[in-house]
């Protein structure tokens, strides 16, 4: 094998700390396979999860209890008539979910899946991630002026101000966390996403701990200030469906449509995964101090594979009440299959040998996942639960409530830190 | 390359009908600048320009823009008709750099060698926010705490003048 394939391996550093160009592509394809999936799984979560709130079934028809709905829904989306508004700007209606979708998908460069599984490590990471946020304003309020029409002009302004109120919240929550890394033996802060994992190993906690109860306010500001920037439910007013046609992205039909929605949920995806960096440990596993050592290691690293076994005798169960009407046939095959694909995933997690020790490789990406995996079911149940803000009282939060609440952690934090 | 792309933005700017379409090429030209930014090893500055810059100033012009009328300017002349002059005096400020800048080259005792020809050491890239953070509190604290205050009465005095009368 050519060495500038291997010689990344042996070594311990991101592929753009390591400088190698192959290594940091084949790491942006698996995010974007990765993405693609977690879009497809959210869209069906969604609708399953929502109904079953609702004490309703869902799509059951599509695929076995509607898991090939999502592909339905795409193929849809993508033999749609593109239209676009006589009147329109054109130039500007075509760049405006390119935008969009490329600033969702950028802040994937610095989020850390693992200890050497980011594309690469800025030492601004947290800024940059920052900045890729404020930029998606900016295609969303192209998206509404270019349409030409009223609705959308007034969704995109609404969303624009909301985003852009919201932005100061969560800009003050980072800070606060940025600046509890700073808190350990020689003081010197980080602002690179590794480093500030790194730095809730070394001392020990997870940040939303710290300083009880400093670190879990600054954690939930954040929580509420990611909900309101990606636009979701209860911050939903600007695409409010039955209030405002659909918001800022009405005249979009079609694949350009699709582009806003996987906008969406890579966004969802992306802040999800700073709040999991920044306050929740990244890829730690749970209780890494409190319950060290060898056998609790042991203990927690089978918890992937039982999980997907889990799933696995969960569509078992599921096969077996299904209705024993002949034309069943085949779904029942399908989820048959599907259940057998997840219990193969599960034994295949538990294999942990001296030449291939894929339980121990598997750690950090798992419980990554899983917390942001947390975080989405968070936010379809906030989505089945809340109710609109109106927008005044949205700004209300964000200006009156939030930003003095994030001034006064920040402030509380640096005295800890001085004192402690 | 990226100068140019800015300069390609700012002659965008000037020249398009449509003000929506300035403003974006406004954006372009300020993610290039920064773009500068980090050539010159200054990432803080860099991010912090994309988040202020790009990311909110831009955005409170486009919904200035947007919620201005502007169709009367669209239909009215591009250029006024002193354009040519406009253009020399560009030209004559151009001149006027390029000129500073040869010269400096020349000589090494000059002053204008101390100005424009200090060598550029690569500083790492963590020394950046630091040494922005070090100077802003420590050796400008003051200048920064009057720009603050400053800002503040400029947020008061706007929203004081955008009020409505109750009569």
């Amino acid at each position: 094998m050519p060495d500038f394939i291997t010689g990344y391996l042996s070594s311990n550093k991101t592929p753009g700390e390591y400088g190698s160009v192959f290594w940091s592509l084949v790491y942006i394809f698996l995010i974007f396979l990765g993405l693609s999936v977690a879009v497809i799984a959210m869209n069906w979560l969604e609708r399953k999860i929502l109904a079953h709130m609702q004490v309703r079934l869902g799509p059951m028809r599509v695929g076995p209890h509607g898991l090939l709905q999502p592909i339905a829904d795409a193929v849809k989306l993508l033999i749609k008539e593109d239209i676009t508004p006589s009147a329109a700007d054109r130039w500007v209606f075509w760049i405006a979910p390119v935008f969009v979708v490329i600033t969702a998908f950028t802040v994937f460069i610095v989020v850390p899946f693992g200890p050497q599984h980011a594309v690469t490590d800025m030492n601004i990471g947290v800024l940059f991630m920052l900045g890729i946020s404020s930029l998606s304003v900016l295609g969303v309020v192209m998206a509404g002026w270019a349409s030409n029409s009223h609705y959308p002009l007034l969704g995109a302004l609404r969303a624009g101000a909301q985003m852009v109120s919201y932005e100061i919240a969560m800009g003050l929550a980072v800070v606060s966390a940025v600046l509890m890394t700073s808190l350990d033996k020689d003081g010197t802060g980080t602002m690179s996403m590794i480093g500030i994992v790194q730095a809730q190993q070394a001392q020990q906690t997870w940040f939303v701990f710290k300083f009880f109860p400093l670190g879990l306010i600054a954690f939930v500001i954040f929580a509420i200030a990611m909900v309101a920037e990606t636009n979701r439910v209860p911050f939903d007013l600007p695409e409010a469906e039955g209030e405002l046609g659909a918001g800022f992205h009405t005249e979009y039909s079609g694949f350009r449509w699709s582009l806003f929605f996987l906008a969406e949920y890579s966004a969802m995806i992306a802040v999800s995964s700073i709040a999991v960096t920044m306050w929740l440990g990244g890829w730690l596993r749970p209780f890494p101090h409190a319950l060290s050592g060898e056998t609790w290691d042991t203990i927690f690293s089978l918890v992937p594979g039982v999980i997907f076994l889990f799933l696995a005798a969960l569509s078992f169960r599921a096969t077996a009440r299904m209705s024993k009407h002949p034309y069943f046939k085949f779904q029942k095959l399908g989820l048959g299959a599907f259940g057998l694909l997840l219990a193969l995933i599960g034994i295949v997690l538990f294999i942990s040998t001296d030449a291939i020790d894929i339980r121990g490789k598997v750690q950090d990406v798992f419980w990554f996942t899983a917390k942001v995996a947390v975080f989405m079911y968070l936010y379809i149940w906030y989505r089945g639960t809340f109710p609109r803000y109106r927008f005044d009282q949205l700004m209300k939060v964000g200006w009156k409530v939030l930003l003095p609440l994030g001034i006064a952690v920040l402030i509380l934090t640096a005295i800890g830190g001085i004192i402690f | 390359m990226l100068s140019g792309i800015a300069v390609l933005g700012g002659i965008l700017v000037i020249t398009r009908r449509n003000a929506v379409h300035s403003a974006l090429a406004l954006i372009l030209t300020l993610l290039s600048v920064a773009g500068l930014y980090l050539m010159l090893y200054a990432p803080f500055v860099a991010g912090v320009q994309i988040i202020l810059y790009a990311g909110g100033i831009m955005v409170l012009f486009l919904f200035v823009i947007m919620l201005v009328n502007l169709e009367k300017s669209q239909k009215e002349e591009q250029f006024n008709k002193i354009w040519l002059i406009g253009l020399l005096g560009a030209l004559g400020l151009g001149a006027l750099f390029v000129g500073v800048f040869v010269r400096s080259a020349r000589s090494s005792n000059d002053i204008f060698f101390q100005l424009l020809r200090r060598p550029l050491v690569a500083f790492a890239d963590e020394s950046n926010t630091q040494a922005v953070g070090q100077m802003l509190y420590q050796n400008y604290l003051f200048a920064f705490e009057i720009a603050s205050l400053l800002l503040l009465v400029a947020i008061i005095g706007a929203v004081v003048m955008a009020k409505k009368r109750i009569n």
